[in-house]
């Protein structure tokens, strides 16, 4: 049984006060512990327990937020992110709403795996959507996530019906996502959404791979180089036929 | 106008005897174009009959929306004259700092001849000395830290000036007669540190517009008007201020005299642009040749020159090239300023600065701003010229400044790291005018209406740690505060241990009250700073401006105390060496008010402390959070404390938080320094942010509009002063290592710019163990 308390915390991973990289502006971005998704590369391996993180009361993250309005006049706002920020959707509605009437400019930065009634409640609050497309083939979205893309394409349908704004972020990373015919298929997938306004091309870093010995476990790519700027570019040139904006990050 | 014509006493040898013509000629024909061209007349104003350079700023100003396009890169001239400072700065650097001494000469408003970089190609004339780089001796602050300096450089002071101060006392003479014992203990155990006792107290802001605007003449007059006015019955007031005066009056006329050394008639206004520029820098000039004050600020002159400028191109007399020629130029020589040191002083005040700090923007009391295309110009020096520490161009912020200059300037910070910002909205609603410039680092002050006493700073870590050592030193065990109890419980209790520390904070702020009222009443009688004040009003408002330092310690140390367990390990003299924290607390920089309130609570508490005392001259008690690069020795001098810090480990700089524990990330962290009141702390409180290019955002525009809306957003939150500096921690190791590829990169510490490569090899790890925001 949920206490009181419970229904008013959230489970955070950690807090950036000053994250300029994910969503437009200046954005508090509170990354949120939990996926469900095991994705090889993953750079927050530390996210994935549901039930790890600090208790974060949403007073508490309201209260940071506020101090932070007055950073967004170039169009910041807060980002929720993670991990992933939908398992916890019931609590962030109502630390949402409360954002919204003090008429911040919300991103949720998600992996489009769950789309249930509360996450469709939250999305009324979101005004941006900043959603990871892993690989276009389900087999090999499979084979990077543990998951299928099927109901990632479906959360991709939602908010084209539903006219809600998104960014596809897609990390790229070399062999195992940056195959020239999934990079047209993707860009054939979406080019007609028009919600879709930009294309941010994540290039693959190894930043993280600390955390997965910190959690104890293996990591999974350990002999990935990174992207060699010709790699960047080419995918860059692809996506640039079907999308107006596409950007590297 | 009265037409002079001057003659050079230099001699003749020295110059070319075409260009002597041509010179006068050119100098003559400025006037007569004046007459003919009829350049327009200033709008007439209060200024015409008593002395308000406000008022003539604000009728005459052009104040500019637009954008940076329409400045121009330096001229010819300007490129020769600068490589010849450069190789004169390398000379410098590799002749331990110092490129030449005059150990011979008192440095006085007219004691050297005329100097030039390379006399052809200078459209703004002037040096302190008679050559480039040649440092002068002022001994009235104290001959024996005249004598170390020249000694450390192997130069023997002239035995002639020692025996000068046989017969008379300077400042430091003064001072120690003076000095209670008290006093000297609190200052040798590093309780009260830096103390201006054997150098110039510096800090005071003469108004240098004046003798552009008026001529000395004028002033003159206006000064003999205030001494006449103080008549019979003479009494401690009045007499003082007759004397004051008459010094002011002379060092009129020396500056007089000292124009005419370089063929300058500064008797009467400046007739043009290059003569405003010319004048306002002569003036300059006069105090920094007889002061060696830590901090020598320039004030606030861009917009006012800007009038000059504005109507000299409008007239077609000049181009914008010749405009920006011109700041180059003032800027070039203010650049080249300097003062003999001794070693010990890097201590306190690393990198050789001067701090000829200018103001530049900000709003007006109407609600208009006063963004002029000189105050682009003044920014754009930093391109023309490269980055550089000084001047100290600092940017007065409003987010209803104008977005074009706005821009820039986070454009110029994203470049250079050159600049730093405070909050001007803040400062004319708290402190009053809207002509002010900034002393030192972070200090306002009204310009030419007001001048302060610096008053360096007191370790307030140190006076924490007596709280919990029954009043006595850490590290020596020497019995500073009597009255403090034992403390009763081995745990340390939050409030038994602050009972005990605002004890130790009363006790200190009464000391430290003494030891300024000592200083300054010392400086004004040995070490008057004449030149200054002749260009300020008599009997100007005074600010002594008493200083902390380790704020984020004592707070995290406060909340330690409070949110965690925390366990003295004492040695046999019952002293703590050490702590044994156990349990989590929050650390100041996250936004946390858990512990932001105790930083909160504590700056005000110690200013009120400090405002308990009477002071000399009445002056209004004003207090900073800053402490130049001081934080490096005060640390050293630091015991170990409740928070966790080692003994001798830095302390963070000016009002920071300690470096790594802010990590919530800049906002945050910026958000907890922006909630100290600067009601509380009204000479200043010092932020300094350092972040990588990549963490503003992924390319240039993003940047430039990222960091525009961080100062927006910092200052809208109430904070003061932000240092910005954009650089990566690979390039500071690559500059240590090979210091003579990076003679221009400038880092802003606390306050201030340097040259990083002037910097110990201690405040070089320092800074760059600081916290770089680096996430992405
Ligand atoms: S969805 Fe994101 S947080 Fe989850 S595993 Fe993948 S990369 Fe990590």
């Amino acid at each position: 049984m949920q206490t009181l308390q419970d229904t008013k915390t959230l489970n955070v991973h950690s807090i950036e006060s000053f994250g300029t990289y994910d969503g437009p502006g200046i954005r508090m971005v509170v990354f949120l512990q939990g996926c469900e998704f095991r994705c090889l590369y993953c750079g927050n391996a530390d996210t994935f327990d549901c039930d790890a993180g600090d208790k974060t009361h949403i007073d508490d993250l309201f209260k940071e937020a506020t101090h932070m309005k007055s950073y967004f006049s170039n169009g910041g706002g807060i980002t929720f992110s993670g991990g992933e920020p939908c398992l916890q959707a019931k609590k962030l509605i109502p630390l949402m709403k409360r954002l919204k009437e003090e008429g911040m400019h919300i991103c949720l930065d998600t992996n489009g795996h769950i789309l249930n009634h509360y996450v469709e409640e939250m999305l009324q609050y979101v005004d941006l959507v900043l959603l990871d497309v892993k690989h276009i083939d389900s087999d090999q979205h499979e084979k990077i996530t543990g998951r299928t893309n099927e109901n990632t394409l479906k959360f991709a349908e939602y908010l084209e019906a539903n006219q809600k704004q998104f960014w596809l972020r897609y990390v790229l990373v070399p062999d195992l996502s940056d195959q020239l015919e999934a990079l047209h298929r993707l860009g054939q997938h979406f080019q007609d959404y028009t919600q879709l306004q930009k294309v941010e091309i994540q290039p693959y870093h190894k930043l993280g791979v600390h955390k997965w010995e910190l959690m104890g476990m293996e990591y999974q790519l350990p002999n990935t180089p990174q992207n060699t700027p010709e790699q960047i570019a080419f995918a860059k040139d692809i996506y640039e036929q079907y999308f107006r904006d596409v950007v590297v990050n | 106008m009265p037409i002079m014509i001057h003659y050079d006493t230099r001699p003749t040898d020295r110059r070319d005897a075409r260009r002597i013509c041509n010179q006068k000629s050119k100098l003559f024909d400025n006037m007569i174009t004046d007459i003919e061209n009829d350049v327009e007349p200033f709008v007439a104003g209060v200024w015409n009959d008593t002395i308000d350079v406000r008022d003539f700023v604000m009728k005459n100003m052009t104040p500019y929306d637009g954008d940076a396009s329409f400045l121009q890169p330096a001229t010819e001239d300007t490129e020769l004259l600068f490589d010849i400072c450069k190789q004169a700065v390398k000379e410098e650097l590799a002749n331990n700092g110092v490129r030449s001494i005059d150990p011979s000469t008192i440095s006085r408003i007219n004691s050297h001849a005329a100097g030039y970089i390379s006399e052809p190609h200078e459209k703004i004339v002037g040096l302190q000395t008679d050559e480039l780089l040649k440092r002068a001796i002022k001994p009235y602050g104290g001959p024996r830290v005249v004598e170390k300096a020249c000694n450390e450089h192997g130069i023997e002071l002239d035995p002639k000036v020692k025996e000068i101060f046989q017969y008379t006392k300077s400042h430091n003479d003064g001072v120690f007669s003076a000095y209670t014992s008290e006093i000297r203990k609190y200052r040798s155990l590093g309780f009260l540190t830096g103390l201006p006792d054997n150098y110039a107290r510096g800090r005071i802001i003469g108004d240098y517009r004046r003798l552009a605007l008026y001529g000395a003449d004028k002033l003159i007059e206006f000064k003999k008007a205030d001494l006449e006015n103080m008549d019979s019955p003479m009494d401690d007031y009045k007499i003082r201020l007759r004397e004051e005066i008459s010094d002011q009056i002379i060092a009129l006329k020396e500056m007089i005299n000292l124009g005419e050394r370089y063929g300058l008639d500064l008797k009467r206004p400046a007739a043009n642009a290059r003569e405003a520029v010319q004048w306002v820098y002569m003036a300059y000039l006069a105090a920094v040749k007889e002061q060696d004050g830590a901090a020598m600020s320039l004030g606030n002159t861009s917009t006012f020159l800007d009038i000059y400028i504005e109507r000299d191109i409008k007239a077609g007399i000049i181009t914008e090239s010749e405009a920006q020629e011109y700041i180059d130029q003032l800027v070039m020589k203010l650049r080249m300023v300097r003062h003999l040191r001794m070693a010990a002083y890097e201590e306190i005040f690393a990198g050789d600065p001067t701090w000829v700090t200018e103001a530049i923007g900000g709003m007006d009391h109407c609600g208009g701003h006063k963004v002029t295309k000189t105050s682009f110009r003044y920014l754009q020096t930093l391109y023309n010229l490269g980055p550089s520490p000084e001047p100290n161009l600092t940017v007065l912020w409003s987010p209803s400044l104008p977005e074009g200059f706005k821009k820039f300037c986070a454009k110029v910070s994203v470049d250079t790291s050159s600049i730093q910002y405070e909050n001007d909205d803040l400062m004319r609603k708290v402190r009053g005018s809207d002509d002010y410039g900034i002393a030192c680092c972070v200090s306002y002050q009204e310009i030419g209406k007001q001048i302060q006493f610096f008053g360096a700073r007191c370790n307030l870590a140190k006076t924490l740690l007596l709280a919990i050592n029954a009043g006595k030193c850490e590290n020596t065990g020497t019995e500073v505060v009597a009255g403090i109890p034992a403390l009763k419980n081995e745990v340390l209790d939050f409030e038994e241990v602050m009972g005990n520390f605002k004890i130790a904070m009363k006790e200190i702020a009464r000391v430290y009250v003494d030891s300024m009222n000592i200083i300054h009443f010392m400086h004004d009688k040995y070490y008057y700073e004449r030149a200054q004040l002749a260009l300020v009003d008599t009997d100007p408002k005074i600010n002594v401006a008493y200083g902390i330092a380790g704020l984020s310690i004592v707070a995290d140390s406060l909340s330690a105390i409070k949110h965690a367990k925390v366990t003295p390990i004492r040695n046999e003299d019952g002293l703590a060496v050490d702590f044994k924290i156990e349990g989590e607390f929050p650390c100041y920089g996250n936004d946390d008010d858990r512990v932001d309130e105790l930083a909160t609570g504590i700056t005000s508490h110690f200013n009120d402390q400090l405002a308990e005392y009477p002071t000399y001259k009445n002056a209004e008690p004003t207090m900073s959070v800053l402490t130049i690069t001081s934080n490096v020795s005060y640390g050293k001098k630091t015991g170990a404390t409740p928070d966790g810090r080692a003994k001798g480990v830095a302390f963070a700089p000016g009002a920071n938080p300690m470096h790594g524990r802010d990590t919530h990330g800049a906002i945050a962290s910026l958000n907890s320094v922006a909630k100290l009141k600067y009601e509380s702390a009204q000479d200043g409180i010092s932020n300094t942010m350092s972040l990588i290019p990549k963490t503003l955002g992924n390319d240039d525009q993003t940047r430039v509009n990222n960091l525009t809306a961080v100062m927006d957003g910092y200052f809208t939150r109430g904070a003061h002063h932000l240092n910005v500096n954009v650089l990566s921690r690979e390039t500071l190791y690559k500059a240590m290592e090979h210091p003579e590829e990076y003679p221009q990169l400038t880092i802003r510490v606390s306050g201030y710019a340097v040259n990083f490569v002037r910097l110990t090899r201690d405040q070089q790890l320092e800074v760059i163990s600081r916290s770089f925001f680096d996430k992405m």
